[in-house]
């Protein structure tokens, strides 16, 4: 079923958590919300479930306007991230409350009803475990009882609030990767809220980003990894850092503090955007690069100093400070775009992340302290 | 010499020393608790069994026990309901001065009792402040069983406030916007969901303000107005009979209630441990308590229909068989793992038209 949101607004006193935000996911897709806690997911999920009424906009389903339909008729399936399992009841019983409340005329016999509670745990895969309590589970185990809960009532769209927060990593993975066959079998029109990118990428066939109570983007992931259109997007899914390009007397934006590859010269100088910042005497253009598109090679009069190397699997990441020219470093490094956290320690001088393979960084004889040049491969420019 | 001892393993356990903790504790309950309960059980002997039970069995003591008792139970059911009432809106409604409320709630727990009775019985009586707008009603507090009644609940409410509020905190909205997204109205809510997991606590707030309203004397006393066989609670006539040196006699009731107090409060108890008990029991039908593989692997199915004696390998041939080992792998998968791969859609799910 098609789910539309328009215009939908939501404020908490003085707090906007929904500010005005349209969208729609069309019918049998993966929508996952992704965006930092507080951006105001979970409340457009609870407006669309309508555990929350809104202050202005509409919901429709399928063309049918819920706005003011209360969440008992709406007939969504709503999952939390805590579960909210019946603590005084058996998995069964659990399963089986969307179905036992129902009214006489619409209430399914008492065989019928322990058919369906079988097919499902049979589906979630816990066939045996339907006389067990709540607190006999583990995490994923209870989430899949509150899944088949949630579908017990034959839903019209599916809403899973942070569905896997609160599990273990590989828990979570694999659930992760069970539910997006689930829904692939189900068809049914599905909306995760998700504050990890990964599992967004992974799990959704289309990924909101969502940032300060509006939505910033919405795109597939692979859309939304190459092409953000916000440098909130560029760096909410995935390392990446803001390059300061300078207006040069040849007439080119370059980098005074490393070198450009020929693919992002060659960008710059057909870009409009980068032409307008030119015509309107910027002083400055923000290259958006990610931490695995920068070359850097060892070089004893290198600008660059490695400071910090961590494995992260496959790949090292170097974290490479300025040691050139200090003159300019200070209103640069004002300019950077704010960090993404505002509680994480700021880097006291000019640094970059950057990700090479381990093959990559032997080879280059690179490692703690080592003097390197940096060179961009590629990049992105955002409209201002 | 040295005698060899045998060496007991020790656990680290949090409170130092096994020995001295259990000591204390006995200690603590033989001089608090055992030995005047026990000289109180003596103390009757003195006039024999015959004659305690006498003392037990005159209308004036009859009728006292069944204030007391029915009064205190009337009273807990009452403070079962206001206490609900209360610290559902303590937990759940935001208002100004919610902190002063909730202060306020203990205040009946450190207010010494015949203050509280005074000042109850000066507000009931028929020319008191709330008195005075009840006596042409026809409702008579002051001096009455109702009396009784009132100074009961006040005192028996906090028991109850506190006994729920960390429970109902605990209980959250979740679990109401789960029922509530499933079709639940917000009496099945209720009922069904947020009664049911609060119940103990109910009972045991029940317990608590049943015991209290049962030995209340100070505040009692004073709004009663002490009519032997009408408003005359057991402690009282036991006053009374201590005053008369009737020791004896007044052990001798004292006795009795000590006894039927502690039936109900047992039962009260039981109730509450059923109440789980009763819910754990059918989990038990399909597995054991316990959360380890190996000892849940010697079990058996899940499905309850092998016993442990029947399905435990008691060789290795049975450890052998295919179907156990098939058993035992499915078992493995479930209970370990938590990548289960989606199975046949159930029919009642499948859309109903292809996706476009």
């Amino acid at each position: 079923m098609t789910i539309t949101v328009e215009n939908l607004s939501r404020n908490f006193r003085n707090f906007k958590a929904v500010d005005n935000v349209s969208l729609t996911a069309e019918k049998g897709e993966l929508l996952a919300l992704l965006g930092p806690s507080g951006s105001g997911k979970t409340t457009l999920l609870r407006l669309i479930a309508g555990l929350e009424q809104p202050d202005s906009g509409s919901v429709i389903f399928e063309g049918e306007d819920v706005t003011r339909l209360d969440v008992r008729h709406r007939q969504v399936g709503f999952v939390f991230q805590h579960y909210g399992l019946f603590r005084h009841m058996t998995v069964t019983e659990n399963i089986a409350f969307g179905l036992r409340i129902k009214n006489r005329r619409e209430r399914p016999s008492k065989s019928q009803i322990s058919e369906r509670v079988q097919e499902l745990l049979h589906l979630v895969q816990l066939d045996r475990l339907g006389q067990r309590h709540p607190d006999q589970l583990s995490g994923g185990q209870k989430q899949r009882v509150a899944l088949a809960r949630a579908l017990a009532v034959e839903p019209r769209i599916l809403l899973l609030d942070e569905p896997f927060g609160a599990l273990d990593a590989g828990v979570r993975k694999d659930l992760r990767r069970w539910l997006r066959r689930l829904h692939d079998d189900l068809q049914l029109t599905t909306i995760v809220v998700t504050h990890d990118q990964d599992e967004a990428m992974e799990l959704a066939d289309r990924v909101v980003v969502m940032n300060r109570a509006k939505i910033i983007q919405a795109a597939t992931p692979a859309k939304i990894y190459d092409q953000p259109n916000d440098p909130f997007v560029f760096r909410f899914l995935g390392a990446g850092s803001a390059v300061p390009l300078l207006f040069n007397t040849l007439g080119h934006w370059r980098s005074p503090k490393m070198a450009l590859g020929g693919e992002v010269m060659a960008m710059l100088d057909r870009s409009e955007r980068a032409r307008q910042a030119a015509e309107a005497g910027d002083q400055q253009l923000d290259l958006f690069v990610r931490s695995h598109q920068f070359e850097m090679m060892a070089d004893s009069k290198g600008d660059w100093r490695i400071r910090f190397a961590a494995l992260t699997g496959r790949s090292i990441r170097f974290e490479v400070q300025y040691i050139g020219n200090i003159g300019n470093i200070g209103s640069i490094a004002s300019q950077e775009p704010p960090s993404l956290n505002p509680g994480a320690p700021t880097p006291d001088a000019l640094t970059y992340e950057v990700d090479l393979s381990r093959e990559e960084a032997e080879e280059n004889g690179l490692s703690l302290g080592t003097r390197v040049t940096l060179t961009v491969k590629s990049g992105l420019l955002f409209p201002r | 010499m040295k005698i060899p001892l045998p060496r007991i393993k020790r656990q680290h356990r949090v409170i130092p020393g096994f020995g001295l903790a259990m000591g204390i504790t006995l200690l603590w309950l033989g001089l608090i608790v055992i030995i005047p309960l026990a000289l109180l059980v003596i103390k009757p002997w003195e006039i024999g069994w015959q004659q305690s039970f006498a003392a037990i069995m005159t209308p004036r003591s009859l009728a006292a026990f069944k204030v007391s008792f029915g009064l205190a139970m009337l009273a807990a059911v009452i403070n079962v309901f206001l206490g609900l009432l209360l610290a559902w809106v303590l937990v759940r409604i935001d208002m100004p001065g919610k902190k002063i409320i909730d202060a306020c709630v203990d205040l009946p727990f450190a207010l010494p009792t015949a203050v509280a009775g005074i000042a109850l019985t000066a507000l009931l009586v028929p020319q008191g402040w709330v008195g005075q707008f009840l006596t042409p009603l026809g409702i008579k507090i002051a001096y009455s069983q109702s009396g009784i009644l009132v100074a009961m609940v006040f005192i028996g409410l906090p028991f109850v406030v506190r006994s729920l509020q960390p429970v109902l905190e605990e209980l959250g909205r979740m679990e109401e916007e789960v029922a509530a997204s499933l079709g639940a109205t917000a009496s099945q809510t209720f009922w069904r969901v947020s009664l049911p997991t609060i119940f103990p606590a109910i009972i045991t707030g029940f317990g608590l303000a049943f015991a209290r309203g049962l030995s209340e004397y100070g505040s009692i006393i004073f709004i009663a107005g002490n009519i032997p066989g009408r408003t005359e609670i057991v402690p009282l006539l036991i006053a009374v009979k201590l005053q008369q040196f009737d020791m004896a006699g007044a052990a001798a009731i004292g006795v009795a209630m000590l006894l039927l107090s502690f039936v109900i409060l047992y039962a009260i108890n039981q109730l509450n441990r059923n109440w789980w008990r009763s819910a754990a029991r059918e989990s038990k039908s399909g597995v054991s308590e316990s959360h380890d593989l190996t000892s849940f692997l010697l079990v058996g199915s899940g499905d309850g229909q092998h016993s442990p004696a029947e399905s435990a390998p008691q060789s290795s041939d049975t450890m052998a068989t295919p179907a156990y080992q098939q058993r035992l792998a499915e078992r493995q998968r479930e209970m370990t793992s938590d990548s289960p791969t989606p199975r046949k859609v159930p029919r009642f799910l499948r859309q109903k038209e292809p996706r476009p």
